[in-house]
């Protein structure tokens, strides 16, 4: 039953694929720094549209730095973002942003939440994003008598209601208990799989970045120090083979490659170089 | 088993059992002579004097009066500590400039400034206005400001991806995010707009409470400088039943005011 319906919902994948809902996104030498701190060095990073990508990488190595950069948040240092191939402006219209911690207005009922910032008559749309994360019928209540979990799904219908055409989300699960959080991964990539956002999420578990991207991409030293497809079959199963030995090699990298500096490796490549 | 009172019931009753039984033996010292009814008259008589004050009209006038001058005291001194409370807290330039200032005069205390004030504008309503403005002023001042510039940076800058204006961002998240502790700022005003509007009153003025229980002093009646003092509690009280009454309305969203 479950394959089934991943194999309708895959074919319904390559149909939407076709219209390009998500966005072309790409990263071009993207360097960003704080007064004479280097974050981000050169960094390149190309995703296709509806293309789901995860980022992991040690604490403060600049993942949500360059999550930022791609919502227009801060001004890059040098280098750029194209959406469709055009550069960013001031704010990514098209994009959405959803964090660890929640941010909902708490003077706020749900419904009114979800449709933070729309004009005109967007009651019927918020209903919708309710309904993709299962919370309509928690439409009129308070923040506050939420759970940890439904408020993040609030969040996600908020991030939703606009139809976004990319998604970043920053840690968004990070707060959350073991079983909330497989549950709000699987809702992810189900709503993901209808409306086919082109989607980058950091992540600090290994497992989730498998368990949801088409790549994931390991941040090191201002920039990619690892990009590696995930050519597993949706739904994934995390007691696969494959999908542990995958988890393994990721971790195994981001471990061994955490004392080497990128810097490091170019002066070596470059000493190699005029050997 | 027969229970004559429901939980709810006693929570509501409690609190008035220790008043009422202190009342009651106030009376009966009174009335056995303990206390001197030049001291302290009894409860009855009290009430007496209040019943007499009331039904000579007298008693409506001065509240009136008084309630007139804690109100515009409290829309004046509120309205310019609230205005500067959200400059300051928005803007950096804003409270760069005037912040310090406000704190340095923050700390004389407005009744000290009272032979000042009678200089300045006699023994009419204008001075008792302006005091009970100046004491009003700071706690909605600081409250104001504490409140916006402890809202959430974040949840600002969620407003600004979600495409919120200026003022859109102000109205559905500075001033929402802020109103608990400008709710604050309102209940310590309240109280303070009572005491100075007391002190005011009986130190120099024809009219209101104040006068009706320095007048009172004059001629030797206990009982009604009693009754003044009562009336002033009463009155305190119901400000800040009214200061509650708000928060419950205004905060509703507030965890500490569900369930
Ligand atoms: N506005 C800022 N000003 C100065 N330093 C910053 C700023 N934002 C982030 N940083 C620094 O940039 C580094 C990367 O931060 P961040 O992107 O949040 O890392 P990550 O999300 O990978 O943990 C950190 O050392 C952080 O202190
Ligand atoms: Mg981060």
């Amino acid at each position: 039953m479950a394959s089934q319906l991943s194999i309708l919902s895959n074919l319904s994948n390559e149909y939407m694929t076709m219209t390009y809902k998500g966005v072309d996104l790409k990263i071009l030498e993207l360097s960003k720094a704080f007064g004479d701190k280097k974050i981000l060095q050169q960094l390149d990073l190309e995703l296709a549209p509806g293309e789901f990508v995860a980022i992991v990488g040690r604490s403060g190595c600049g993942k949500s730095t360059l999550l930022r950069l791609i919502a227009g948040l801060e001004t890059p240092t040098s280098g750029g973002v194209l959406i469709d191939g055009e550069p960013l402006g001031k704010l990514n219209q098209s994009a959405r942003m959803m964090f660890q911690d929640e941010r909902l207005l708490l003077w706020k009922r749900v419904l009114e939440n979800v449709g933070l910032g729309q004009r005109g008559d967007w009651g019927p749309q918020a209903l919708w994003a309710l309904e993709q994360v299962g919370l309509a019928d928690r439409a009129h209540d308070w923040i506050a008598s939420l759970s940890g979990g439904q408020r993040q799904r609030v969040a996600l219908a908020r991030a939703l209601v606009s139809q976004p055409r990319l998604l970043l989300l920053d840690e968004p699960l990070g707060a959350l208990d073991a079983l909330t959080r497989i549950e709000m991964q699987r809702l992810i990539e189900d709503i993901w799989q209808k409306q086919q956002f082109t989607t980058l999420l950091i992540t600090h578990d290994v497992e989730e970045a498998v368990t949801l991207a088409d790549r994931v991409v390991l941040l090191e030293a201002g920039g990619v120090e690892l990009d590696l497809p995930v050519p597993l079959p949706r739904p994934r199963q995390r007691g696969d083979a494959m999908f542990a030995a995958l988890v393994e090699r990721i971790l195994e990298r981001v471990l061994n490659s955490k004392n080497v500096s990128r810097k490091q490796t170019a002066n070596q490549q470059y000493i190699y170089s005029n050997n | 088993m027969n229970k004559i009172l429901n939980k709810k019931q006693i929570n509501l009753l409690a609190p008035w059992i220790v008043p009422i039984l202190l009342i009651l033996i106030w009376q009966v010292l009174a009335q056995i002579g303990w206390i001197s009814t030049r001291v302290l008259p009894a409860p009855i008589a009290v009430l007496k004097a209040g019943i007499h004050l009331a039904s000579t009209g007298e008693l409506y006038k001065h509240i009136y009066i008084s309630t007139v001058r804690a109100m515009w005291g409290f829309i004046i001194g509120g309205l310019v500590g609230f205005g500067l409370g959200l400059l300051n807290g928005i803007f950096r330039w804003s409270e760069l400039l005037l912040d310090t200032s406000i704190q340095m005069l923050r700390n004389i205390p407005h009744l000290a400034m009272i032979p000042l004030v009678i200089l300045w504008f006699g023994i009419g309503d204008t001075g008792r206005v302006f005091l009970v403005a100046i004491g009003v002023l700071f706690p909605i001042y600081i409250n104001t400001y504490l409140g916006i510039r402890t809202v959430d940076r974040g949840l600002l800058e969620m407003g600004k991806i979600y495409g919120l204006s200026f003022w859109e961002l102000f109205w559905q998240i500075l001033l929402p995010g802020a109103l608990p502790s400008i709710l604050v700022g309102v209940r310590f005003a309240l109280g303070i707009m009572w005491l100075t509007l007391i002190v005011a009153e009986t130190i120099a003025a024809n009219s209101g409470i104040g006068y009706l229980a320095m007048n009172a002093r004059e001629f030797m009646q206990t009982d009604v400088v009693v009754f003044a003092i009562l009336l002033y509690a009463l009155l305190g009280k119901l400000a800040d039943a009214i200061a509650r009454l708000l928060e419950t309305k205004l905060l509703q969203w507030h965890p500490s005011y569900q369930f």
